[in-house]
């Protein structure tokens, strides 16, 4: 008996071990990244754009952000759409084939994914380094992401309620539209968060489509237009020499890793809203 | 009989064709990659596979190399060895690392913090996923880095165990590469592990409790049996993520092409991250082979990581019910 205590106590020292090496790492990072970026942390960084390895992060934050936008547009109206078809309409066979290429998507390289947009889109199409190209391969990425949370979120929505719609006489594309897709919007909104977080992330599908511009703001246009944004700054100026170079990419970092902070939190009330919705609708 | 109406024809026309665009998205992925790839892989021939240097050749000389009809800079050669084993190596420390801590952390997580605790803990798992990887490339490359090289290369170093001893450097190179990307597998199989943990039915475990099983006992022959199974598809998925990792290694990797690393401390490269390196000097090849070249590497890239993944699927599609494995990040 004693060996057996004994033999547990040290399988859960273990377990504390592993589990401080999980949390270590994380506290390290978010912590020598804002310390390697604090001098230069200020209003400055948002008013100013970037000038070499100096000045603030006004034009990547704003291209950041553009991106962003173009990627809810872009891989939010598809991807929701595929999910509501994979969730209400697809067969068994054709569902089963559209979800294994979803899935065989998501487990693309994103270098790879990358390296077609630069010699599809900028090259073939003569698009240029643009914000369409940018987005269009950010999209590419998530898009299995959107589409399966959306599924899954439509799925969970109790059966009972379509059949209660569908008993009453309402069509339907009705019922998706009218009883489904309003039930299933805050699962919906949390995979689309996950989407988001991953684009906010990413630099190897960007570095050669989306291109940077030094000191400019992204300008609105979809073609020959290069767009700045955050993790460029990180990715070149980190391998920069000189202090300033290093602490510019730190502070882009830093605000990489607030825009991120804030869709964690944010998809977590999502999240939890979503799980108070299906709480209360199944009986 | 559910009715249909001609709007609900319509909106389904939509919809499917929205369905149909991920598959057309990945068709069309693969077949630029072919196309792109194609010429490289007739002027390479087995040599791809057989060779150790890669270089793009001299852009600044007038003379070409001619092979198979296919034209290349002169000096151009193109073999991938190192660069597979580099990407195959540094993939396979990170998961023999990440996945012991992982489950075992996953493990205490839920089945020893108290409820009150475990969400907050969770924060750090999601946080971890969150992290980009250019991010983890800046953290390895100032932080990381050099604090492996100081406080713990050294004392491995002086053990002089063959390829396991060398200079250490500022901390760039192979094992701190492997580190990193064990990091950024951490999140995906433990969160898989958390959820799938969840799933194990209580009665099972209260059933082991009141056979008189210690915990450990408990978590051996009740927990662990019914998991394993998930435990080995997230790995597999979150090998694909280290295999396919582009930015973190190109920034902490050394860069280093053309030769096997002499130690587990060298520089080296893998096949993402010399994909990203070289690009942009491949586009001013007028011979237009170096960036076809860089498509064959690519393609031998994504072959291995869709074998990876669809390994990693077909496992999972063997479980039932919930804890599927949580994919790329967050």
């Amino acid at each position: 008996m004693r060996a057996r205590r004994l033999r547990d106590r040290c399988f859960w020292g273990l377990g504390a071990l592993a589990l401080m090496l999980i949390v270590a790492p994380a506290l390290s990072v978010l912590i020598s990244v804002f310390h390697q970026a604090a001098p230069s942390l200020g209003w400055s960084l948002l008013t100013k754009a970037t000038n070499g390895a100096g000045g603030g992060l006004r034009n990547a934050m704003l291209g950041t952000l553009l991106l962003l936008l173009g990627v809810l547009v872009v891989a939010g109206t598809i991807g929701v759409a595929a999910g509501i078809y994979l969730a209400e309409m697809a067969g068994p066979r054709v569902g089963g084939v559209l979800r294994f290429f979803s899935e065989v998507l998501a487990g693309m390289p994103s270098i790879v994914i990358g390296y077609v947009g630069y010699v599809s889109l900028v090259v073939e199409f003569h698009w240029g380094y643009s914000l369409l190209a940018g987005v269009l391969a950010l999209s590419v990425l998530v898009l299995p992401y959107v589409v399966r949370t959306t599924e899954v979120a439509l799925r969970q929505v109790p059966t009972a309620l379509s059949e209660a719609s569908a008993a009453l006489g309402v069509s339907r594309g009705r019922t998706v539209a009218r009883i489904l897709l309003p039930t299933a919007i805050p699962g919906i909104a949390s995979g689309l968060i996950v989407a988001l977080a991953i684009s906010t992330g990413e630099t190897a599908p960007l570095l050669f489509t989306a291109g940077f511009l030094d000191g400019h703001n992204p300008s609105l246009s979809l073609f020959h237009h290069q767009v700045p944004y955050l993790t460029y700054v990180t990715f070149t100026d980190t391998s920069l020499p000189g202090r300033s170079a290093h602490q510019l990419a730190a502070a882009a970092g830093a605000m990489t890793l607030a825009i991120l902070v804030v869709l964690i939190v944010l998809g977590r009330i999502v999240a939890g809203r979503a799980r108070r919705q299906t709480d209360r609708m199944s009986l | 009989m559910i009715r249909t109406s001609g709007g609900d024809r319509s909106a389904k026309l939509v919809l499917s064709a929205a369905a149909m665009i991920p598959a057309a998205a990945l068709g069309f992925v693969v077949f630029e990659m072919v196309k792109e790839a194609y010429p490289a892989i007739v002027f390479n021939g087995a040599r791809f596979f057989t060779t150790k240097t890669f270089t793009i050749g001299n852009l600044y000389g007038t003379g070409v190399e001619v092979r198979h009809g296919y034209k290349a800079a002169q000096g151009a050669t193109f073999g991938i060895l190192p660069l597979v084993f580099g990407t195959l190596v540094s993939s396979l420390i990170a998961l023999v690392l990440a996945v012991p801590v992982s489950v075992l952390g996953a493990i205490l997580l839920v089945e020893r913090i108290p409820r009150r605790l475990q969400a907050p803990l969770g924060v750090f798992l999601e946080l971890l996923a969150g992290v980009p990887s250019v991010v983890f490339g800046l953290w390895g490359v100032y932080t990381f880095g050099p604090f492996v090289a100081r406080d713990l290369y050294r004392y491995i170093s002086d053990l002089h165990i063959p390829w396991l001893t060398g200079a250490v450097g500022s901390g760039q190179g192979l094992l701190t590469s492997s580190l990193v990307l064990a990091i950024m597998v951490v999140p995906i199989v433990a969160a898989t592990t958390r959820e799938l943990i969840h799933s194990v039915p209580v009665l099972t475990k209260e059933g082991a409790t009141a056979l008189g099983l210690t915990p450990l006992e408990s978590v051996r022959v009740v927990t662990i049996p019914f998991i394993r199974t998930g435990i080995i598809a997230a790995a597999l998925l979150g090998w694909g993520r280290a295999l396919g990792e582009t930015i973190a290694v190109l920034l902490i990797s050394g860069n280093f092409l053309n030769a096997y690393p002499k130690s587990i401390f060298s520089s080296f490269s893998t096949m993402a991250s010399t994909i990203a390196a070289l690009l942009d000097g491949a586009l001013t090849d007028a011979t237009g082979m170096a960036v076809h070249a860089l498509a064959e590497l690519g393609l031998v890239l994504l072959v291995i990581t869709l074998l990876t993944n669809l390994a990693g699927r077909l496992v999972a599609r063997r479980l039932r019910g919930p804890g599927l494995p949580v994919g790329r990040g967050v």
